[in-house]
């Protein structure tokens, strides 16, 4: 049933990989063709395999379910693939209402990457501990995740605005932040290659440190150590020594993960750089000459007023509720819930600016996108960095 | 000087109203070179706007523009990310104080962020006025516009004037003779598509969703609601915040029942998965954790107090119930719940020990101390006897080296055992700890030699009682209907007016314009009345 | 006409800012509790100066049962303390001192140990020589509770008619014994 689950999901991955191609086919076919109503057939391919492949990860899912016996959102791993799916389904439907093949082309890829991203970290199928085991789990969960991936349609919607929006023409300000969202995805993208590319060298390196607390512990290092423990001392022989040593508060493995994740990314994107002869906003701008802005600010603006209320309701209203039933208060100022309360406070003000006509359009855009920026911060930094009571060891 | 201002019409508009409530005419001079009117509060005036006189006015304005709310929002948002920089007070280790923490874990950084106050955030005073200046920042901006908008909503009339049609963002004319069956059609259609359809002198006003438009007010009044839950709070006896420490087979009263209800601790129970018994598929991640926890469980009976009896005379119990108290599942009774949330495996309960000469290890009789009960004297039978001297539960060495106590709790029990046998009629004296003994007069014949243990488990239990939560969970509640009433429908109007021999129509919709035009789209096909031109779109066009 | 609708106005004018100034102003004194709540809230005890003392019977060392209520008409040094506690034993031999003198002028002391062994409180005594004035255990911290003891020690005195009128936490100095005595005699 496990490895059923895990070829469902890998099946589902490369039919949004196939999706993602077909659908930018739809929107470069539009050019050649005149005004027709409706997607072309590439299109038409184009959504039935997105659909194909949901289904195929909604079949991981319930696999996963039946095997571990709970609802498959309780680690970093099952809960990155789960929003990558509601990112997958949240774009079906927008899909359906508005006929829109070039938002796939924009939406696809960022649900690959949170997919492959997520497989990045431990996949066991983990026993439940005590504070998990209540059916509040599905609920808060999945209730939160479904919010923020109908918000994260914004995000791509923005993107999508800017892209087209931007004058490429000379550097700027704009051009500059665009190409950084760019680099940000190209950055995940290293990092999701660096670590399969040392997981299936299979690289380990065990490392004697003094903590924080001055106990000596052991860590187990899955990549060559640029930035080795505090007082390190290599037990693994052959393995790479560190060339810098990290104080003992700071998570010496996961700076050394982050580090070599920005140094392949910057060569990957020096080399995409190379490759194109223009900023990546720039190269994409062609493709998206035919849009109609108007028609991608109302998807935006839209995505956040759906998923709003959804994102409220089960990121802090069940959250609430469960945090009260399982750790007495509901509401404790931890890390997680205090970037929750950001993210819901982002999209509230974002819901009252947009009264006002000056902020559609582009300003919307970048809102757009530093509200994803917050979400991501929010599954990353809080989890991995921040101590607290959502800390998973990643 | 401030008057109401009387429209063509004959409705009565108060000052500063923008267009006609009634009929929409325009009565702002400045607004008739417009394209398009701003519907946003259905031309009523926006009651701060036209008095701005006194002081008053002045903060009440300032509380009722959107743009102030958003800036608070805004800082609001910055303000709490900066507390998740370091973790607050009350979620570091109980190792050192405070003052000391955070610049010997995080250096200058750690000192400047204690040193602002940052380590309490969230109870610190500007924090609580940006929350409050939200709160009333929320009262004030709904009441100052819900009213007139509801006024506005309730005059308005099914024969709009001219100039209004003509500045909606949809609007078009249609030439109009044989357009009286298909007038019939259009309200069929209409309320086929669930409109509220009012008629007058042949002009027709469809209207459907007018509630959405409420939504924001009482999403609003759910967050007001939510807030006063909070301020609630702080009221003596509203909200407790305990704990409550229960050994095995103790009973102990419970915090701030005002001596009512006493709890029993029967048993603590610590599981982990184990990968033999439970399913196979988690044995990889047992493997790479090394130990899941299962379940955390305090087996609890409840006793209720008899009669009455003033604290220190032992109570006559009653017994409530029995229940197994886990995470997620809370004992409750009354206003009150009790939460498992720690516990202490393995507190030392009874030592052992055994009289027994040196030499040839002979023994001549135990000696079980209760660690927190202990007997003065022990028999032994024979001459043999033992005293203790000094006992130290939670034993140190202070700055003297002389050994003193840290508290009641035996987490470290010592000893100076006195040792009376008939060899050694004055007695031996020994200092007893874990793997230490010390034997302060010189080498002695006889020792306490460590037979066992014995111990229990301790289970933590937090005992709240919150009164303010079913506020709270009321504000959250009224917080959702508002959101979903207002996100997930629309206001949307189809007016339609004989103007001499031309049908004009005109649309309008607080949002998801794409919606709307379809849905007009749909109303008008096959009646021979043109669709409205999107005169947004059109100037972008251009 | 247009002065009657000029007073029309005028009124709605004043109508209007009193229905404003009757806002601001509560939601100001909502604002204003809220705050101060919050600051005072550690300071809030459990039994507060003024309150009635909550009455309590407990056993002494020799056996003989102590209801606090059975001293109505005296004033009371409640002492709350433990044997591990360093400014406690300073203070006893102190408040043994001052309770000579204040004995026969109506004032007792009672001296509440937070749930020690009997061992250890006997030590306790030995060590310092034997005391003059009763000591009671709480050993299930009843007592403890129903006044919300956390630092120790913690002192009330308790006046003729049973009501807290002091209450200290931590070490006391001879001469401040003395003035808390002077304070509660009858």
């Amino acid at each position: 049933m496990v490895s059923l689950s895990q070829n469902l999901l890998h099946a589902a991955f490369f039919l949004y990989l196939a999706a993602t191609v077909l659908f930018a086919g739809a929107i470069k076919d539009k050019r050649a063709k005149s005004k027709e109503a409706g997607p072309n057939k590439w299109g038409k391919l184009a959504i039935l395999i997105t659909l194909i492949g949901f289904a195929s990860q909604l079949g991981y899912f319930i696999t996963r379910w039946i095997a571990g016996g709970h609802a498959p959102v309780s680690n970093m791993f099952e809960f990155t693939t789960f929003f990558g799916m509601s990112l997958v389904g949240a774009f079906i439907v927008i899909y359906f209402i508005y006929q829109t093949p070039f938002l796939g082309v924009f939406t696809m890829p960022v649900a690959l990457l949170l997919i492959a991203f997520a497989s990045m970290f431990p996949n066991d199928i983990s026993p439940l501990i005590p504070a998990l085991q209540s059916e509040w789990l599905y609920i808060h969960v999945t209730t939160a995740a479904i919010g923020q991936a109908v918000l994260a349609v914004s995000f791509a919607a923005g993107v999508l605005y800017l892209v087209k929006d931007i004058d490429q023409t000379k550097p700027s300000k704009r051009t500059f932040w665009l190409e950084a969202v760019m680099y940000g995805l190209v950055v995940t993208l290293g990092f999701i290659i660096i670590s399969s590319v040392f997981s299936a060298m299979d690289y380990k390196a065990e490392f004697n440190w003094i903590d924080k607390g001055d106990q000596q512990v052991k860590v187990e290092y899955n990549m060559p150590a640029l930035t080795g423990p505090h007082k390190g001392e290599l037990l693994t022989e052959g393995k790479f020594d560190p060339l810098v040593e990290m104080p003992a508060i700071i998570n010496a493995k996961k700076l050394n993960t982050v580090i070599w994740s920005f140094i392949v990314g910057s060569i990957l994107y020096a080399l995409i750089r190379l490759i194109l002869r223009k900023r990546i906003g720039a190269a994409i701008q062609p493709l998206v000459k035919k849009i109609s802005l108007d028609l991608v600010d109302e998807i935006g603006y839209r995505s956040v007023l759906i998923g709003f209320p959804i994102f409220t309701l089960g990121a802090l209203i069940f959250a609430m509720i469960w945090a009260q039933i399982a750790w007495t208060r509901f509401w404790g100022w931890d890390p997680k819930e205090v970037w929750a309360l950001i993210t819901f406070l982002f999209y509230a003000a974002f819901l009252h600016l947009r009264l006002s006509k000056g902020w559609h359009g582009e300003k919307s855009a970048w809102l757009a996108v530093i509200g994803f920026a917050i979400i991501m911060f929010n599954l990353v930094a809080v989890n991995l960095i921040l101590a607290g009571l959502h800390s998973y060891a990643g | 000087m401030l008057k109401n201002v009387k429209c063509e019409c004959g409705h009565v508009n108060p000052h500063g109203t923008i267009f006609c409530e009634s009929c929409g005419k325009i009565l702002e001079e400045s607004e008739k070179d417009k394209k398009l009117i701003d519907m946003r509060y259905e031309g009523s005036a926006r009651r701060s706007q036209t008095y701005n006189k006194t002081i008053i006015d002045k903060i009440w304005n300032f509380f009722s523009s959107v743009k102030v709310g958003v800036w608070l929002i805004v800082v609001t948002l910055v303000a709490s990310a900066i507390g998740t920089i370091f973790p607050q007070e009350m979620y570091i280790p109980p190792l050192m104080p405070a003052s000391e923490y955070y610049e010997d874990q995080y250096g200058f950084f750690g000192k400047l962020y204690y040193q602002l106050g940052f380590h309490n955030l969230y109870s610190s005073w500007w924090y609580l006025i940006l929350i409050a200046s939200i709160g009333v920042s929320l009262i004030i901006c709904s009441l100052d516009r819900v009213v007139p908008l509801y006024r506005a909503l309730k005059v308005q009339r099914v024969t709009r004037h001219e100039g209004f049609l003509q500045r909606q963002r949809l609007f078009g004319v249609s030439q109009g003779d044989k357009l009286e069956d298909s007038y019939e059609k259009v309200k069929e259609k209409l309320k086929a598509k669930r409109y509220h359809v009012r008629e007058e002198d042949g002009n027709i006003l469809a209207e459907k969703g007018r509630f959405s438009r409420w939504g924001p007010y009482v999403n609003h009044v759910g967050l007001i609601i939510f807030l006063i839950g909070g301020m609630l709070r702080f009221v003596p006896g509203m909200y407790v915040d305990k704990v409550l420490w229960v050994r095995e087979g103790e009973t102990k009263v419970i915090p701030e029942t005002d001596g009512e209800y006493y709890l029993k601790s029967n048993r603590f129970i610590l599981e982990v998965y184990d990968k033999d018994k439970d399913n196979e598929v988690f044995g990889d991640a047992i493997d790479r954790a090394g130990m899941v926890a299962k379940n955390y469980q305090s087996n609890v009976t409840l006793y209720k107090k008899k009669g009455d009896t003033v604290p220190g005379e032992k109570p006559e119990l009653e017994k409530v119930k029995d229940f197994p108290i886990r995470v997620n599942e809370p004992l409750k009774f009354e206003n009150f719940a009790l939460y498992q949330s720690t516990y202490k495996l393995d507190e030392l309960n009874k030592m052992t020990f055994a009289l027994s000469e040196k030499q040839t290890n002979q023994e001549f009789g135990t000696v079980t101390v209760d660690l927190y009960d202990p007997k003065e004297k022990f028999d032994l039978g024979n001459g043999y006897s033992v005293e203790i001297v000094s006992y130290f539960p939670d034993f140190e060495f202070d700055e003297n080296g002389e050994p003193v106590t840290k508290s009641r709790i035996p987490n470290n029990p010592a000893f100076v055992f006195k040792m009376n046998t008939p060899d050694k009629p004055d007695g031996e004296v020994s200092f007893v700890a874990i793997k230490q003994t010390i034997e302060p007069f010189g080498d002695n014949t006889y020792k306490m030699a460590f037979k066992g243990i014995e111990t229990k488990n301790v289970s933590g239990l937090t005992v709240r009682k919150d009164l303010t939560l079913w506020i709270i969970a009321l504000g959250g509640l009224v917080f959702m209907i508002g959101v979903i009433q207002g996100a997930y429908w629309n206001h949307r109007r189809i007016w339609i007016r004989r103007v001499n021999n031309e049908v004009w129509v005109a649309g309008h919709t607080n949002k998801n314009w794409h919606g709307l035009k379809r849905e007009i789209g749909g109303v008008l096909e096959g009646t021979g009345i043109n669709e409205p031109v999107d005169q947004v779109q059109e100037k972008q066009e251009k | 006409m247009l002065q009657i609708k000029e007073k029309g106005n005028n009124n709605m004018k004043k109508k209007r800012l009193v229905m404003r100034t009757v806002i601001l102003t509560v939601l100001i004194a909502a604002v204003a509790y809220t705050l101060y709540a919050n600051f005072t809230k550690d300071d809030v005890k459990k039994v507060a100066v003024g309150e009635t003392a909550p009455d309590f019977a407990l056993v002494d060392m020799n056996g003989e049962q102590h209801r606090l209520s059975d001293y109505k008409g005296q004033g009371v040094f409640l002492n709350f303390w433990g044997t591990w506690c360093k400014p406690c034993e300073k203070e006893m031999p102190y408040m043994d001192n001052q309770y000579q003198q204040f004995k026969d002028e109506g004032v007792q002391v009672l001296a509440v140990n937070v749930g020690d062994s009997e061992l250890a409180v006997n030590k306790f005594a030995d060590r310092l020589g034997g005391l003059s004035f009763p000591i009671v255990i709480d050993k299930d911290g009843q007592v403890q509770t129903a006044y919300g003891i956390n630092p120790l020690p913690a002192t009330f005195m308790i006046d003729k008619d049973g009501k807290v009128v002091k209450y200290h936490t931590g070490q006391l100095t001879e001469e401040m014994i003395k003035d808390l005595m002077e304070s509660v005699k009858p």
